[in-house]
Formats: structure tokens, sequence, C-alpha cells
């Protein structure tokens, strides 16, 4: 069902409607409590979680969901770590069994140190989830041609990055990620590399559906504090999209009027 | 005499003791090993095991499983 309400700015992502437009990561928290606070201090409504074996020796070690409801936020299983389609189909079968539904984030990542998207790779995946009857948001470079190519396939979102995961370097490619967007119709992401709020907010202010973070809030001094940040910076960044930027000029044009001055 | 069943589970090999005059269902693995059932997921053999049938689902000695749940990841 469409939740959307009249007149609120939400977003929609293979029929599902979220207000939030920060979705969060819950990887390298130091600890599930802090996973959790940051969680809910960020506002989101989806969090990206990954899925991996049990540990046979602790059975009773706390898990996720103890901390982060999986019916409050959206689970959005990732194939972080799966190098082949097949790989990422069971895992992500797997993850559908767990939970039971059908939006998944795929990526499809090369070797260390950049991780960079394998769009080779992600492409074959992506074919054999969709069909699979999986609704997939897809983690890819910022090649046009690639994320066009997965639209036309079936993708429900494109989530290209700003800069490598992890590495907090800020959107390194704003205009190649404002050229993309020219010619996506599905939600359009950037899915990697804020490393602060203000770079959480230029993506939402070329005009980006919303954005995707893990390590910008996991990774800073004060984890909760800086999920509260991005949750700001991203509406701030929305509503100034939304309300359209001066025009840059060369020169100055002065603030207060020159005509009524005293002589 | 009861029986037992070796599985690789998550890449380890584990032996099991089958119930007296039955045999060792996917439920009942999980139950030895204290799992939640609603917690994970269960592969076997490279086929989901959908967890409505985890109680009648019989494993047999060789068999391949792979249990996950959710952990933290970007």
């Amino acid at each position: 069902m469409d939740g959307s309400i009249a007149g609120e700015d939400t977003w929609t992502v293979a029929g599902h409607t979220f207000r939030s437009r920060l979705i969060v990561g819950t990887g390298r928290y130091k600890d599930l409590e802090e996973t959790g606070a940051a969680i809910e201090a960020s506002g989101a409504e989806i969090v990206t979680v990954a899925v991996r074996r049990v540990n046979l020796s602790d059975p009773k070690a706390p898990m996720l969901q103890d901390y982060v409801d999986p019916k409050k936020y959206t689970y959005l299983p990732n194939t972080a770590g799966c190098h082949t389609a097949n790989e990422a189909v069971r895992t992500l079968r797997l993850a559908r069994e767990a939970g039971g539904w059908n939006l998944v984030k795929l990526e499809v990542l090369g070797p260390p140190p950049l991780l960079y998207p394998d769009m080779q790779g992600t492409f074959e995946a992506a074919t054999a989830l969709i069909k699979d009857g999986f609704q997939v948001m897809v983690y890819c470079a910022d090649d046009p041609i690639a994320a066009k190519r997965l639209e036309e396939m079936g993708c429900v979102a494109i989530m290209p990055l700003g800069a490598p995961i992890g590495s907090g370097l800020g959107i390194q490619n704003p205009a190649m990620i404002s050229m993309i967007m020219e010619h996506i119709t599905v939600p359009y992401l950037v899915d990697a590399g804020v490393g602060t709020a203000s770079d959480a907010a230029i993506a939402m202010e070329l005009g980006c559906t919303a954005v995707l973070l893990n390590s910008a809030i996991a990774h800073a001094k004060d984890p909760i504090k800086m999920a509260k940040a991005m949750k700001l910076a991203v509406e701030a960044g929305r509503l100034a999209h939304l309300a359209g930027r001066m025009p840059r000029r060369m020169g100055a044009d002065p603030s207060s009027p020159l005509a009524g001055l005293i002589r | 005499m009861p029986g037992s069943v070796t599985l690789t589970l998550n890449g380890e090999t584990r032996v099991f003791e089958t119930p007296a005059g039955g045999t060792l269902s996917v439920l009942g693995m999980l139950t030895q090993l204290e799992l939640d059932a609603r917690k994970v997921a269960v592969e076997r053999n490279e086929e989901i095991v959908p967890r409505s049938r985890y109680g009648e689902t019989a494993l047999a000695s060789g068999d391949v499983l792979e249990i996950v749940h959710f952990i933290g990841g970007g």
C-alpha cells in the first residue's frame, strides 16, 4: 500500500513509499546498542543489512533484530562479499526467507583497495535476481551507459558511488552524478563516499532521490550526533533542491539597495 | 539404537543424533543447536528450506547446510 500523504514530500521505490530520504547501513558500529541508537537518530526508514553464517559456537549471541526492529525499519539485505551472480542469488534467497521481502541491494565489488563496482558481475547478478522476482536497488559505477542499461533491465533504483566505499571522500563526481540523473527515471541515490553532513546535502542539492551511507555515521567520533547531522543535511539539501538555487554570477550584486543613501 | 547423521554445517562437519524411531528434521537440528528458528534462514544443498517446512524436512548424512542471519552491513 502507498502510505503517502497529500502534500508530503515522499518518495517511492518499487511501490514502497518512504518519507526519509536517508538510508543507513548497520555495519561498523562499536556494538549493537550504538547501531540501534544511531539509526534511531538518523530518522531512516530503510536500513541495509548483510547476510552471514550464524556463529554456531555462540547461538545465544544478541542479533541485529533485537536492536533494530524489522517491524519498524525496512531491512534492505545486501550482497556484500558476493563475487558471482550465483552467490548473490543464493544470499538474497536466504535473506528473503529470513525476512520475507523482495527489495534488495545488489552490490558486486571488485578487489581491494578500491572495492569498485564490478559492472560485468553486477549485470549478471541483476539479470538473475530480476528473473527470480527480486526488486533490485543496484550499486554501480558512475557510468551513464551502465546506469541506463540497469534501469532498462528492470532495476528499481540506480545507486552510483560518489567516491569509493568507506573512503569518506565526499561527492567527487557531482557533474557526472547530475548528468546520469538526467536519463534515469527510477529513484537515483548516491550510495558511497559520503564523509560528512555537507556531502549528503550536496548529493540532495544535485537532485538525488535519497542518500545511502554507513561509515560516515559509524566512524564519526560521535555516531549518534552525526546521525542527527545527516538527517538534517539530507532534509536541508532536499529543501534547497526544491527551492532552486540562485544563479551563479561572476561578480558582486549588492544585497542592499543603492537608492535612498544619505548624502 | 539411536542413529546419527553427519552434516556439513556452515562449512563444519557436525554429527547429530537422530530421535529414536525417527529422522532428524531441520527443526530438530535448529533445536539441538539452540537457535531461534524465527531469526535464521536455512539452505540445504543450495536450495532454500521454507520456514513453514522446517518440521517436515528430513536431513540425511552428507547434506550440506547453510544457516544464516542478518548482521550489520552497509
